[in-house]
């Protein structure tokens, strides 16, 4: 058995693998204390589901004006990004961008983790849980809620299966690497999960091209997929969201709100797991120059869809606008949006002698954060603001106000797209081991053009 | 249709009006039917019914108030088909408002909601700043394009052939999409579990609605299975004004319990209008300018507590000057 793994051993230099090994064996106690917070705030998430349902919605902050709420926004939020988790990392692996390679795993945990941690807010507006399945039994396909079921379900599968196959031969190497100081069941899983791959021409070529075909269809499935989410709120006739800027804006808020987190992501391993040599300074620059174009965008779209509402007004677009700008209502909130998804970022990102790796790092956090308020002045100001005045004595069904009950679910979230990246780098290195080793690779040309002479 | 078949409806229709079958303008004309919703029934009786000439006959009370076949609100499926040949319609006289708030509490009482429930409310309107402010009752108006209806996820709410729009509480998995999608607000959740009801769960009909579930989304239903019973609607029955008028389109008539009047001349000559007309819903509830008024609309404001008057601020900031 010995001799036959030698002699198909993938890659008999462990060099990178030895660096990056400690990080997979014994956790450390601090490791397993954060671990146990993690779960913790998602167990104080599940009280508060068991909660809800037990008690009904009225705990929530929801009422029937603002239907929904923190759950709709943090579900657009996490949405948002996975499917810009999986553009940025597909669009590498297609253009076969070299520099990236130690990112991609970083990308693709991101779209897997913030898909299941933010799949279920929706789930979490749904008043009889009991009845999840007549979406499967009475579905109808003129929903828009059919439409995202759909897609999400399609845009998981698709995403899960490319992450695995990115992991292949990185379990291929583990499961062959003998220095590992791992419990012998992580090395039994290991050789199980890495399906026998041996680093055969054959299989090589074959894993290759399913890395291809799937970061091809992902890109597509997570444009479609996304813009469909933002057709939940276009399909309304409400002000607000009736736009029909809604799919493409949708995108790039997302693309713009993922790199972002991606650069955070990155900070924090490069801190954490001391991988400095990896994640380099040049790594940060790269990022923070398409976190710049992605925010010079982010501001075009921003700007097309509010001077268009407000230079000629409707009534109702009126009264939306107005709580936009008063500092009682929506105002700090539409200030920190815009002062930190355009003006500060531009400024930040775009002046090369403020661009250092802790401020793009920085910046980046405050967009996550300015973007998931963005959602939140998405859904909540305009389902307060209906066509026909809301004249309710009762405060709570004027505005919306969150309830414990929400934040809680909400940090549980969170915790779980944590929990998912300390768990997930602990099972495989987070740097992809083989793919950075593989030589510089080009691009396959689609045309292949002749050169004179030949 | 063409005209031709019309007025061959018509006729059909205006022949068989004085049979009680069937007949919403028999219904409204009986202000006792109409109005109470207990009446005592009993044989020999007689009650008042309009002729088309328009004389006032009694005819013999007959042994059932059930003006349609069957009587019993259907369930499941059978619900969602809706009641054949006919088109119901709703028009408020805007100028009769005053805020009375009767039909609200009407509302409450025949589908056991609870007392913050509101199926239907009466809001304070003011169109532009020269305007008057006027009262402004809002039902479901059931519309023949309901953006409700296409966001359902599970068709638990649906359009049916009678012009209603209805909620099946059983399907319904309170997505609250619908209550999203509606620009009129309609719609109202069960956020708490509802008061209890008499009607066990087994009796349940989208028609009438009760019981309620909780979790679930619900609205006013245009009350099919009062009709069934010749009956208006609880709003139509409680109004003390006569503001609403309900009754059906095919058969050119609706009533308040008190008269009954030609759909069709009626917004001709009213120049009736539906609300938000432009966002193409098609409603099915029209309204009658509120034009040489019977009250103030302040005679509304006095039986709301102060504290309660706070949410009319906004329309009545311009109204009192003084008090800013």
């Amino acid at each position: 058995m010995n001799t036959h793994k030698k002699i198909n051993a993938v890659n008999t230099n462990n060099d990178l693998l030895k660096k990056l090994a400690h990080n997979l064996e014994r956790p450390s106690k601090r490791w397993i204390f954060w671990v146990i917070f993690l779960i913790l705030i998602i167990l104080f998430g599940a009280y508060a589901l068991v909660r809800q349902i037990i008690d009904g919605q009225i705990i929530t902050g929801m009422r029937d004006n603002a239907a929904w709420g923190l759950y709709t926004a943090n579900f657009i939020f996490f949405m948002g990004l996975s499917y810009a988790g999986a553009l940025v990392s597909c669009s590498f692996q297609l253009l076969r961008i070299q520099w990236a390679k130690p990112l991609l795993r970083m990308a693709e945990l991101l779209t897997v983790a913030s898909l299941i941690a933010g799949a279920p807010f929706i789930l979490y507006c749904i008043g009889r849980l009991d009845r999840m399945h007549y979406l499967f039994i009475y579905p109808r396909i003129q929903s828009p809620i059919t439409w995202d079921v759909i897609a999400i379900m399609t845009d998981l599968l698709f995403c899960i299966a490319f992450l695995y196959f990115t992991h292949i031969r990185d379990f291929a190497r583990l499961r062959d690497y003998e220095g590992l100081k791992v419990a012998k069941w992580r090395m039994k899983l290991y050789g199980f999960l890495a399906l026998n791959y041996k680093g055969t021409p054959l299989q090589k070529k074959y894993l290759h091209q399913a890395h291809d075909i799937m970061a091809a269809i992902i890109i597509p499935t997570a444009i479609i997929a996304y813009s469909l989410l933002s057709w939940l709120f276009g399909m309304s006739l409400r002000p607000g969201w009736h736009s029909t800027i809604f799919g493409p804006y949708f995108v790039i808020t997302a693309a713009y709100s993922g790199v972002a987190l991606l650069i955070v992501i990155m900070w924090l391993y490069r801190k954490s797991r001391k991988l400095e040599e990896f994640i380099t300074n040049k790594h940060f620059n790269y990022m923070a120059f398409g976190l710049l174009i992605l925010g010079l965008f982010y501001g075009y779209f921003t700007f097309s869809e509010y001077i268009t509402d407000w230079y000629n007004q409707t009534k109702p677009m009126g009264y939306l606008m107005a709580k936009f700008l008063d500092t009682e209502q929506y105002g700090w909130l539409s200030l920190f949006h815009i002062a930190f998804t355009l003006v500060v970022p531009i400024i930040v990102l775009g002046i090369p002698w403020l661009r250092t790796i802790n401020s793009v790092t920085f910046i980046s956090a405050m967009v996550v954060l300015a973007l998931w308020v963005k959602r939140f002045l998405i859904v909540v100001p305009t389902l307060e603001t209906p066509f026909i005045p809301i004249q309710d004595i009762r405060p709570e069904y004027n505005t919306y106000s969150i309830s414990w009950v929400e934040w809680a679910l909400t940090f549980a979230g969170i915790a779980m797209m944590v929990l998912i990246f300390t768990v997930a780098s602990k099972l495989a290195p987070i740097i992809p081991v083989a793919e950075v080793e593989d030589v510089q690779e080009e691009a396959k040309p689609l045309i292949r053009f002749k050169t004179q002479g030949a | 249709m063409n005209d031709k078949d019309k007025k061959n409806n018509r006729r059909n229709f205006l022949k068989n009006s004085l049979s009680v079958s069937g007949s919403m303008l028999a219904l409204g004309l009986g202000p006792n039917i109409a109005k109470g919703g207990n009446n005592p029934s009993g044989t020999g009786e007689k009650v008042k019914v309009l002729t088309t000439e328009g004389k006032v006959i009694e005819i013999d009370k007959p042994a059932t108030d059930c003006k349609i076949d069957p009587c019993e609100p259907p369930k499941g499926r059978e619900a969602r088909k809706g009641i054949p040949g006919r088109s119901f319609v709703m028009v408020i006289d805007l100028a009769r408002c005053k805020n009375a708030r009767k039909c609200i509490e009407g509302c409450q009482k025949g589908h056991n909601l609870a007392p913050d429930q509101e199926w239907l409310n009466v809001y304070l309107m003011k169109d532009h700043d020269e305007a008057e402010p006027y009262w402004f009752p809002r039902q479901c108006f059931h519309c023949d394009v309901p953006p409700c209806v296409k966001v359902c996820p599970v068709g638990a709410t649906y359009k049916r052939q009678d012009n209603i729009v209805l909620i099946d509480n059983t399907i319904c998995i309170g997505c609250k999409f619908c209550m999203v999608a509606c620009p009129y607000s309609v719609r109202i959740f069960n956020w708490d579990k509802p008061p209890e009801s008499d009607v066990p769960q087994e009796d349940y009909s989208p028609e009438s609605s009760v019981p309620a579930q909780v979790g679930t989304v619900s609205k006013c239903d245009f009350c099919p299975d009062r009709s069934r019973e010749g009956k208006l609607p609880y709003c139509a029955s409680g109004c003390p004004m006569g503001a609403i008028y309900f009754g059906d389109k095919n058969e050119d008539a609706v009533s308040n319990g008190t008269e009954t009047l030609r759909f069709k001349q009626l917004i001709k000559e009213r120049v009736g209008y539906r609300h938000l007309e432009d966002l193409g819903t098609e409603p099915n509830v029209y309204y009658l300018p509120p034009v040489e008024r019977m009250f103030d609309y302040k005679s509304g404001l006095k039986d709301i507590p102060e504290e309660k008057q706070r949410v009319y601020d906004n329309i009545l900031k311009d109204e009192h000057p003084q008090k800013d």
